[in-house]
């Protein structure tokens, strides 16, 4: 009679390995040229989703029933150096992951059902469930991860998913233009992260959270870190949750990922993706408690995106647009809770933000109609709805339309002058090079082209 | 007789080498590529061979046995070590996918007489530690590149005045360092300063790294890729710098290696030609490597043997899909958008998935080396971690950049089938399956590159120790 701990650990597995099938053979059966059908796809990923979901809510269930609120699961070692090197796979489920990966589940298997019909006959549906597949292996192994390197790995699945999907309708320019400013932000946000977790491990050895932060149960664990370890580890991973949760000054981003389709808007940027840095900012919270300049520059940007996103959502035009400012502004207040360390209430309105955001996504498409039938149900107009800040003062309305400035802020000041001093350099290589080889030396000199290029960033 | 007491080692060269002769006699191009593939592909086999040879610890007595390698030579130059032994196989590897790989319509372009010469000379190269033996080989490499140009009438001069630069500074130094009365003395440190410069030529790094943007803009493909991809110039710096180089060279070498490594990682960023923008991604890569290189500790070097056999593999591929677009379309332009991706679906993942593994993605083979380099680079110093981790993340929006250009934001029209042929899908998921495999199964790899590591390092430690017993040591320590 197999024990808790083994019944535990093999629905744990269960938990994991049911997204990483799904990718392994979405992504081969593509590779090798064979993709499945659609109804074989749909039933897969259904199949997969609901696996990975019930094994998750059991063990919620086993959890409550034995009292356990911290079950880790060490997976082995995935590589180690005598006395040098350890780095070792450990999920973790407690009562910060355990909602979290049920919530991935959840949305994830709605929007699952959501996107087999709205994408259905696209030429671009396989893809969209292979990219879909590893998102949704990137949020598990992101909510389980009980080591930061483990963490890393699920952050970048989810990065490059997020990235590749706002480039799904690859056919017009706009879409990958925007999907290449949205992994420019999310890289910086990677090194951000690697370069903490790179710090942890030397602090500590190893890259266990339940050594980094405290052996106690989330949210109570103390941290044996000094303040200023702390207080460094913590500004790099605030600079990765402002990446990925679009904080200011990235929060540019949110809006540009809405070129990609609606299902993916809505799993991705409105419910799962833009929560992922709230969730590493709760993962860490013991460390904000052991900084109060961290913490208090956390409740600043949380508060600053919220205003920001607040004035920018107003004046929009569009419902997607609209809907991922507000999801922002909603992240933004999230983010100030955890700096306040009110931890359950955050992770309470990110849970049911999440939800709430998900349906109004997936009926975004509809509005109109929607609106059409309530006006027929009711058999009058809709009240209209109160005035924008465009009747307040002309320059916060156009400060707001113009999404406070922060894309322009970051093109003019990191992205343009990169581009301007290796143009620099090229121009001088080619001097170089056509004084070496006495004439001109580059075969792929061309007239200058059309747009597309890192240019367009600028 | 056991059949891995062969010496599959020189069977290999043998194969590339007479292969070589008899392709430079065919005048068809469908001949030269059956003949030139069936050499490759024994060669890699013979490679393979010896590899597990060497794993299975069969004694070198009974290697040497059946080796003719006595009798021309006195002693057996050529062999496998811990370092070389995976090497050798996956050089041999990329030369079998590269010409598997060369499309009907470029196969009177390419080469396979040359490539083959060029084969037996470089597997000659990795199996071989003897020093002026190895400078030989690494002088005589740069040969066919040279006529590679004059085939193709292009331009020859930024690439023969580097490389006879390279060539000077290999044979001076070597000269000096072996003539000089002990490692330590001020004549050898001379030598080894010349030497330094050598490999900082022939690895392309700042500011003299314009040769190899020059090499593939003239060159073909798949004959660029074969010259610089293997890094022969590292092991050139890994047999004959690292075991009696100062401390003080290395970490010249690392810092000028460093600031290659970012500078050309900024550089692909901004690259409006595909090979250009694989050039810088090459060269940026190749400087880690050497970073990991001269940072001296059991981890680091690992780290950089683990890179690169990384950047083997995964810029191999890469350069291997980005070939494949090349002979559909013409030369890649990264200036506006194509909008490939309807047309050859499995080239865009392959071309995705290469370059992600050698940017250090998980679940790839250079995500482990990555992290590695990350590590270790954190024990030297932060600002050499904050260094590598910008190159690599530099280098992932350059990658990135490359396949939205290439592959989206707009509908190419065509009335023929562009998708990727039979060949070049094995190619390029031969060196997936290898990129996944050992990314998710890291372990063998990096014990394997540590133990070569382990060896590197305490080659060193014996020649520290020589040094300690030399006379000149205090005269020259007290001097610097």
């Amino acid at each position: 009679m197999p024990n808790v701990e083994q019944i535990v650990q093999s629905l744990g597995l269960v938990v994991v390995a049911a997204p990483l099938l799904l990718t392994v053979i979405l992504g081969i059966s593509s590779l090798v040229g064979r993709p499945l059908s659609e109804e074989k796809t749909t039933l897969l990923g259904h199949g997969t989703i609901v696996c990975g979901l019930l094994a998750s809510i059991a063990i919620l269930g086993i959890m409550l029933v034995v009292g356990k609120r911290h079950i880790p699961i060490p997976l082995g070692d995935w590589v180690v150096i005598p006395h040098h090197y350890h780095f070792s796979i450990k999920i973790v489920f407690d009562r910060l992951s355990v909602p979290f990966v049920i919530l991935s589940y959840v949305l994830s298997g709605t929007i699952g059902a959501f996107a087999s019909q709205y994408v259905h006959r696209e030429p671009g549906f396989n893809r969209f469930f292979s990219l879909y597949s590893i998102f949704v292996l990137g949020m598990v192994v992101t909510a389980l991860a009980g080591t930061i390197e483990t963490l890393f790995t699920g952050w970048e699945l989810v990065g490059l998913s997020s990235t590749l999907l706002v480039a799904f309708y690859q056919e017009r320019p706009a879409p990958p233009r925007n999907a290449l400013w949205i992994w420019a932000v999310y890289r910086v946000s990677d090194a951000a992260l690697l370069l903490a977790a790179v710090v942890m491990h030397h602090m500590r050895g190893e890259g266990d959270f339940d050594r980094l932060l405290g052996s106690g149960i989330w949210p109570d664990e103390v941290s044996k870190l000094e303040p200023r370890q702390a207080m460094f580890v913590g500004a790099l991973l605030l600079i990765a949750v402002a990446g990925k949760s679009a904080l200011v000054p990235f929060s540019g981003w949110l809006p540009r990922a809405m070129e990609g389709p609606t299902p993916s808007s809505a799993v991705f940027y409105g419910a799962l993706s833009v929560h992922l840095g709230a969730f590493l900012l709760l993962r860490i919270s013991p460390l904000l408690a052991l900084s109060p300049g961290i913490s208090t520059a956390v409740i600043v940007i949380g508060l600053l995106t919220a205003v920001v996103a607040h004035l920018a959502g107003s004046v929009q035009t569009d419902i997607k647009t609209a809907l991922s400012f507000a999801s922002l502004v909603q992240v933004g207040i999230i983010v100030t809770e955890i700096g306040l360390g009110w931890h359950y209430i955050a992770l309470i309105h990110l849970l049911g933000h999440a939800c709430l955001r998900t349906l109004q996504f997936v009926r975004a498409p509809t509005l109109l109609q929607d609106y059409r039938r309530l006006e027929d149900a009711l058999g009058e107009r809709l009240p209209r709805g109160r005035a924008g800040i465009e009747q307040y003062r002309t320059w916060l309305y156009r400060w707001s339309l113009e999404r406070g400035y922060l894309d322009a802020f970051l093109s003019e000041y990191f992205v343009a002058p990169f581009v301007r001093v290796f143009r620099w350099c090229d121009r001088m290589e080619r001097r170089w090079t056509d004084f070496l080889s006495r004439g001109p030396s580059r075969d792929s000199d061309r007239p200058a082209g059309q747009s597309g290029g890192i240019d367009d960033l600028t | 007789m056991n059949l891995l007491q062969l010496p599959w080692i020189e069977l290999a060269i043998l194969f590339a080498m007479v292969g070589s002769a008899i392709v430079a006699r065919l005048r068809d191009p469908n001949h030269a590529y059956q003949w030139g593939l069936a050499f490759m592909g024994a060669s890699f086999i013979s490679t393979l061979w010896a590899w597990q040879a060497y794993y299975l610890g069969i004694p070198a007595e009974d290697l040497a046995r059946f080796s003719l390698q006595p009798g021309l030579f006195g002693r057996r130059l050529f062999a496998l070590d811990e370092l070389s032994a995976p090497l050798v196989p996956s050089v041999a590897l990329l030369h079998f996918l590269t010409a598997l790989a060369t499309a009907r319509t470029k196969m009177r372009r390419y080469s396979f007489s040359w490539s083959l010469a060029a084969e037996a000379i470089r597997l000659a190269t990795f199996s071989c530690e003897e020093p002026w033996v190895l400078v030989g080989l690494l002088a005589s490499l740069t040969v066919p590149p040279y006529v590679e140009l004059v085939n193709r009438g292009c331009p020859t001069r930024v690439y023969t005045l580097h490389m006879a630069l390279f060539v000077a500074l290999l044979v001076a130094g070597w000269a000096i360092v072996d003539t000089a009365p002990g490692v330590s003395s001020v004549r050898a440190q001379v030598g080894v300063i010349l030497l330094m410069a050598a490999i900082l030529v022939r690895c392309g790094t700042i500011p003299v790294h314009c040769w190899i943007t020059d090499w593939f803009e003239h060159a073909s493909f798949g004959i660029a890729i074969l010259y610089v991809v293997p890094l022969s110039g590292v092991y050139a710096a890994v047999r004959l710098v690292l075991p009696i180089a100062p401390d003080w060279v290395l970490r010249t070498i690392a810092l000028i290696s460093l600031a290659t490594a970012v500078y050309a990682a900024g550089m692909a960023t901004v690259q409006r030609d595909a090979r250009r923008f694989y050039a810088y991604l090459f060269l940026s890569h190749a400087s880690l490597v050497l970073v990991g290189l001269e940072m001296r500790t059991a981890l680091s070097l690992t780290a950089s043997l683990c890179l690169w056999f990384s950047v083997i593999l995964s810029l191999g591929g890469f350069g291997l899909a980005l070939r494949a677009l090349e002979s559909r379309f013409g030369r890649m332009s990264l200036v506006k958008y194509q909008g490939l991706y309807g047309h050859s679906p499995t080239l865009a993942v392959c071309f995705m998935l290469t370059g992600l593994a050698s940017v250090g993605f998980p679940a790839t083979v250079g995500f482990i080396s990555t992290e590695l380099l990350v590590d270790s680079a954190a024990e030297v110093s932060a600002l050499v971690c904050v260094a590598v981790v910008a190159a690599a993340a530099i280098n992932g929006i350059a990658v990135v950049r490359a396949y939205l250009l290439l592959f989206t934001g707009a509908k190419h029209v065509s009335s023929v089938s562009l998708e990727i042929s039979p060949r070049e899908r094995f190619a390029v998921l031969t060196l997936a399956a290898l990129i996944l495999g050992g990314g998710i199964f890291p372990q063998p790899g990096v014990t394997s590159r540590y133990l070569a590591a382990e060896q590197a390092l305490s080659r060193r430690e014996s020649s520290r120790d020589v040094r300690a017993g030399d006379p000149q040591t205090d005269e020259v320590e007290h001097k610097q």
